[in-house]
């Protein structure tokens, strides 16, 4: 079970997250055109990386704030947490 | 009863307290701090079970976790387990074990013909044997195999036992508590550090308790004695025995299996019998030691032969000889002590040492105690049946490929000895890749991947004075780290015997004449044999190998087999062992049982149970209950002995032409507040919400990005800034996440904020062309006229002084409101309605008529929602706004969501009115065509309409658009029905919707 440092809460164990998918997914701008590529790109297409990952998290059972946890997808070492406002570089 | 082999004044057990148990039938007696093992032993039973292929007789080969054969059938107060471990379970009052895979007895057991026929049953049988014909595999060998190789049987009865879990964190975790584990733990608690020592076995101590060691002046045990009170009055310390830590997972977690009572005879109602931890440690100290691994020769796996380890823990911790003629057969020194156990014990041992003639301090002991030594000897056939009566012993020729002479010496048990194997599980769980040490041809962990560190024999250390150097090191150095303490330890001093070096030698050559068999994995009846036809075939991963023999796969995970197996597949290939690798270790190290894993988690425990603030009402008037994800919503109330079908036909009958109520108080409810609130409920929502004014309500549909429909209700503006939004019961806790999502990640720049507020009010509907009139007897001052509070119409008020809202809103399709109050103020709104709603015939209404009023008026729900559904499906496509954008719009013009001929929803009628239509049929052309039979829908939702009394269902069919009118059938195999159905429009009742604005 993984040991998530929630940015706003501290070191909490899985079970009071939920995955959220790839942190780096852009959603086209609302009220704008956007060509049918972009948006299957967005919908449907993930990358899979082996190795790190920056993802989001969710902490449901928390102070209910969505964040970014870069996290390596094979050994799950987690390196960094964020703020959705912060960058991971 | 006499104790046959148990020794006067020697061991660890209670000789106070004796204890009678039954083995197989027959009574037996023991010792308090006996396990069933040594107690068996104590009496001279060597005989536990027949093995899992052969049926062969078997006895006990170990004294703890490493045991492969002694798996019993338990029973204790009644409750009976499968594959007990006999070495590890403590003996208690009124215990009684059988042996497992024999029939019909282990003395006689008719499987035992295996062992005749063995030519036909040798490794990859199963595969070989089994895959042909196809068709016999379920009827023929599948129960065969079955019957004849059950490890026990599992009890059908409910588990009573008491189960717990506890969560804890530390800075340390010691696993294990011989001498690098407790000289470990001993250095960090006095670091201040807070620990948990974790002890496997009732005594702590590990191989101090049976070693001819001394530290300080003290023995081994009294060392360990001190070392543990000691311990025991910190307080940062935590001291567990009985306890397995059995798995080690992602960043630093263990978990640990405690028997908490298993070993009570009188325990009480609230001690559990067993409790799992799930441990989070900032450093782990790996200190599981090492285990001995026996040679392999020709019939080794008679009864009477034992590892020497275990032959001298039963001596000195339970007063117990395996025997009273043994043989040590030995590679390394360690075995000799064994040989002095029994020697002190009065019992002459012969030693049998591979080596060449040798020199070190306990050979020179050995022969000045007069024990008899044969050197390049060892034991090639163990003879006897039941027991070991005898053993062909061989000299060895100097390249010990083969034997130069061979002779048959008497004996009754053959202690064997080839060195010992590092327990590096835990270590390997851990991500640790393991490497292979030339030094002792085993294998130990290499750099640390989490944050372990491994000490001691598991390190592969086999010398005490080093173990305890490194471990009082190790520990103070880690706890240091986290308490910023560095207290000086005074190292005790050490007095060890020097041990020699090891042969590396690990089978024994066949005889001339015979061909017994040489067991490698003793609880999978894994022979030399089978991994030599496993290469014979080509077989060359050491994984393959494993898989196709089954080697190390039983439930001992190869413990004692494991190097032994590695050892002959790099001799026949001839590659060195780090080139063939080793097999994946698995948690867990031991057997759990089922009941620790679920804990408390079982029966109403099993999740959490929501309640309405009206439960008990609805529980005092018959309600039948059904679950609503953790919800329990009243399905009916149930009048005299009127069934389902009949109970929801009367309540929605009452809606239809009186008055009902229903408790809506599950559905999800989200206050939503901000300046930005409306432009917000604009991009959810398929359908426009800028220009909703206050005081009104709006059904809305809000999608995923890829176009289907997530969920629907209704959201009311309350004030210029402040929203309720209601979901259905199902989807609350994801529509939350949803709309956090956005205003989180996507479009922070809203100011908009969400909370669940579905517990804070309790809300009921008032449905029926009569709810009108009830209302304005539950606000007598109010003005519930259609002008004044018109469909979709909200008001605030008080219900005899308690603050109400009300929603004209329907899911019945009649005239109806919902009022909603604070929960707390629940339970005297619902009996409030009851009491006044007596004039008007009112009666409350469950899901089940809820349904059958939704089904009939074509409103969707759940069944049509199910996430594979777009709103043209689902006829919600009015609700669609073109001119602005929303999540998941641009997915809506996909091509196969704007097809002519795409799925769409109908209402079904059986052509004979009569057929309830099961929910999930499938409609189809023809019900007798070939399979496949093209499907062309599915019944999402079925019910008996009470307003046309037949039974009526919606689906949802491809080019439903064109289909009214047309006949199918709607078959379920399942229910083995077929039923022809003819297909109309979706809204049987009030297409025009009327009622609801009347
Ligand atoms: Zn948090």
């Amino acid at each position: 079970m993984l040991h998530i440092n929630c940015p706003f809460c501290g070191l909490r164990a899985q079970k009071e997250f939920a995955y959220g998918g790839d942190a780096t997914v852009k959603r086209p701008e609302i009220n704008k055109e956007v060509s049918k590529e972009e948006w299957d790109n967005f919908v449907y297409m993930r990358k899979s990386p082996r190795g790190k990952h920056i993802e989001l998290w969710h902490h449901i059972s928390g102070c209910r704030q969505w964040f970014k946890v870069q996290r390596d997808t094979a050994t799950h070492e987690i390196f960094k947490t964020a703020k959705m406002s912060e960058e991971i570089v | 009863m006499r104790q046959s082999h148990r020794l006067n004044n020697i061991g660890l057990i209670n000789r106070d307290k004796v204890i009678t148990f039954n083995f197989n039938g027959k009574s037996y007696q023991g010792y308090e701090g006996d396990t069933l093992a040594s107690a068996l032993l104590a009496n001279g039973v060597h005989l536990v079970g027949r093995s899992f292929k052969y049926h062969r007789p078997r006895g006990f080969i170990g004294a703890g976790v490493d045991e492969p054969n002694a798996k019993l059938q338990v029973t204790i107060n009644g409750h009976s387990e499968p594959n007990i471990n006999a070495t590890e379970i403590e003996l208690v009052d009124g215990l009684s074990a059988t042996s497992q895979n024999c029939w019909p007895s282990v003395e006689f057991d008719i499987g035992a013909i295996n062992n005749f026929l063995k030519r036909f049953f040798p490794a990859g049988f199963y595969y070989k044997t089994f895959m042909w014909p196809k068709s016999f595999w379920y009827k023929v060998y599948e129960p065969f195999i079955r019957k004849a190789a059950g490890l026990g049987v599992a009890s059908l009865e409910k588990d009573k036992e008491r189960y717990e879990h506890k969560f804890e964190y530390c800075d340390l975790l010691v696993t294990g508590s011989g001498p690098s584990g407790l000289a470990s733990a001993y250095a960090a608690a006095k670091n201040g550090a807070k620990v948990i020592l974790a002890e496997d076995k009732p005594r702590y101590g590990g191989t101090l308790l049976t070693d001819d060691v001394s530290i300080d002046n003290m023995s081994g045990k009294d060392w360990s004695e001190k070392i543990i009170s000691e311990l025991k009055t910190m307080p940062n310390v935590t001291l567990k025995n009985r306890s397995q830590v059995f798995g080690y997972y992602d960043h630093n977690m263990m978990v640990m299996f405690e028997r908490v009572g298993d070993h009570l005879s009188n325990k009480s109602k609230y001690t559990p019998r067993q409790r799992l931890w799930y441990i989070r440690a900032k450093e782990t100290i790996l200190s599981t030691g090492s285990i001995e691994r026996p040679i392999v020769f020709g019939n080794n796996d008679t009864p009477g032969v034992v590892l020497s380890s275990a032959a001298k823990e039963y001596m000195k911790v339970y007063g117990v000889l395996v025997g009273r003629k043994p043989i040590i057969f030995t590679n390394n020194d360690s075995a000799y002590e064994t040989a002095f156990e029994f020697k002190k014990n009065n019992v002459e041992p012969i030693i049998l040492d591979t080596r060449e003639e040798h020199d070190s301090e306990v050979v020179q002991e050995a022969k000045n105690k007069g024990i008899q030594i044969k050197f390049s000897y060892g034991v090639i056939v163990a003879n006897g049946y039941k027991k070991v009566k005898s053993a062909k012993i061989g000299k060895l020729t100097k390249d010990k490929k083969s034997l130069e002479s061979t002779e048959t010496i008497n004996c009754d048990c053959i202690c064997v000895s080839g060195f010992w194997t590092p327990t590096v599980h835990l270590a390997s769980q851990s991500g640790n890749k393991l490497k292979f040490d030339e030094k002792i041809d085993a294998f130990i962990p290499d750099k640390s991947k989490q944050n372990e560190k491994t000490i001691g024999a598991a390190n592969g250390s086999f010398t005490l004075q080093e173990t305890i150097e490194s471990a009082f090191k190790t520990g103070s150095e880690l706890s240091s780290k986290i308490t910023d303490k560095n207290n000086e330890n005074k190292i005790p001093t050490v007095t060890e015997t020097k041990y020699s070096v090891h042969d590396k030698f690990w089978c024994m050559p066949l005889p001339k004449n015979g061909n017994p068999k040489r067991f490698v994995d003793f609880q999978n009846d894994v022979a030399v044999s089978d991994i030599e036809i496993a290469l014979r075939e080509g077989y060359r991963s050491i994984e393959h190998v494993k898989r196709y023999t089954t080697l190390g796969m039983a439930t001992d995970q190869g413990r004692t087999s494991n190097l032994n197996g590695l050892q002959m597949v790099s001799n026949i290939e001839n590659k060195i062992v780090p080139e063939v690798g080793h097999t994946t270790f698995r948690p867990p190290f031991t057997p759990i049982t089922i009941g620790t894993i679920v804990g408390r988690e079982v029966g109403m425990e099993f999740m959490p149970t929501r309640k309405t603030p009206m439960h008990d009402w609805h529980e005092k008037n018959n309600a039948v209950f059904v679950d609503a994800g953790a919800w329990k919503r009243p399905r009916y109330y149930k009048q005299g002995n009127e069934t389902l079908l009949e109970a929801s036909k009367r309540e929605a009958k009452n809606v239809r032409e009186n008055v009902g109520i229903c408790d809506v108080t599950t559905l999800g409810k989200i206050d939503i507040k901000g300046p930005d609130a409306a432009e917000f409920l604009n991009r959810v929502y398929t359908n426009a919400w800028l220009k909703l004014p206050v005081g009104k309500a709006r059904y809305g549909v809000m999608l995923r990005e890829d176009g289907m429909i997530m969920d629907d209700g209704t959201t009311t503006r309350i004030s210029e800034n402040h929203y309720h939004m209601t979901t259905t019961t199902a989807q609350a806790a994801n529509v939350l996440s949803h709309l956090e999502y956005y205003l989180q990640i996507v479009w922070p720049e809203l100011n908009v904020n969400v909370v669940s507020t579905t517990e804070q009010w309790a809300g009921a509907a008032i449905a029926g062309p009569k709810s009108r009139d009830m209302l304005s007897k539950l606000f007598p001052d109010l003005d519930v006229s259609n002008e004044a509070l018109p469909f979709m119409g909200y008001i605030e008020s008080n219900l005899f002084g308690v603050p109400a809202r009300i929603f004209r809103i329907s899911f019945s399709g009649e005239l109806a409101y919902e009022v909603n109050v604070e929960s707390n103020y629940g339970l005297f709104m619902w009996e409030k309605m009851m009491e006044i709603g007596q004039e008007f015939n009112n009666q409350p209404y469950g899901t089940e008529a809820l349904s059958t009023l939704r089904i009939e008026m074509g409103h969707v729900a759940g069944p049509e929602l199910d996430g594979r559904t777009i709103p043209q499906d689902v006829s919600l496509d009015g609700l669609v706004s073109k001119k602005k954008d929303f999540i998941g719009k641009n997915s809506l013009g996909k091509e196969a969501f704007t097809l002519e001929n795409r799925q769409k929803i109908v209402g079904l009628v059986p052509t004979d009115r009569k057929s309830s239509i099961p929910e999930g049929s499938h409609l189809v052309e023809n019900e007798k065509a070939k399979l496949p039979n093209p499907k062309l829908g599915h019944v999402s939702s079925s019910c008996w309409s009470v307003e046309n009394n037949n039974p009526f269902s919606l689906a949802i069919v491809n080019d439903g658009k064109n289909m009214i009118g047309k006949k199918l059938f709607a078959v379920s195999p399942l229910k083995n029905t077929s039923i022809e159905v003819e297909i109309i429009s979706s809204h049987y009742v009030d297409p025009e919707g009327k009622r609801v604005r009347s």
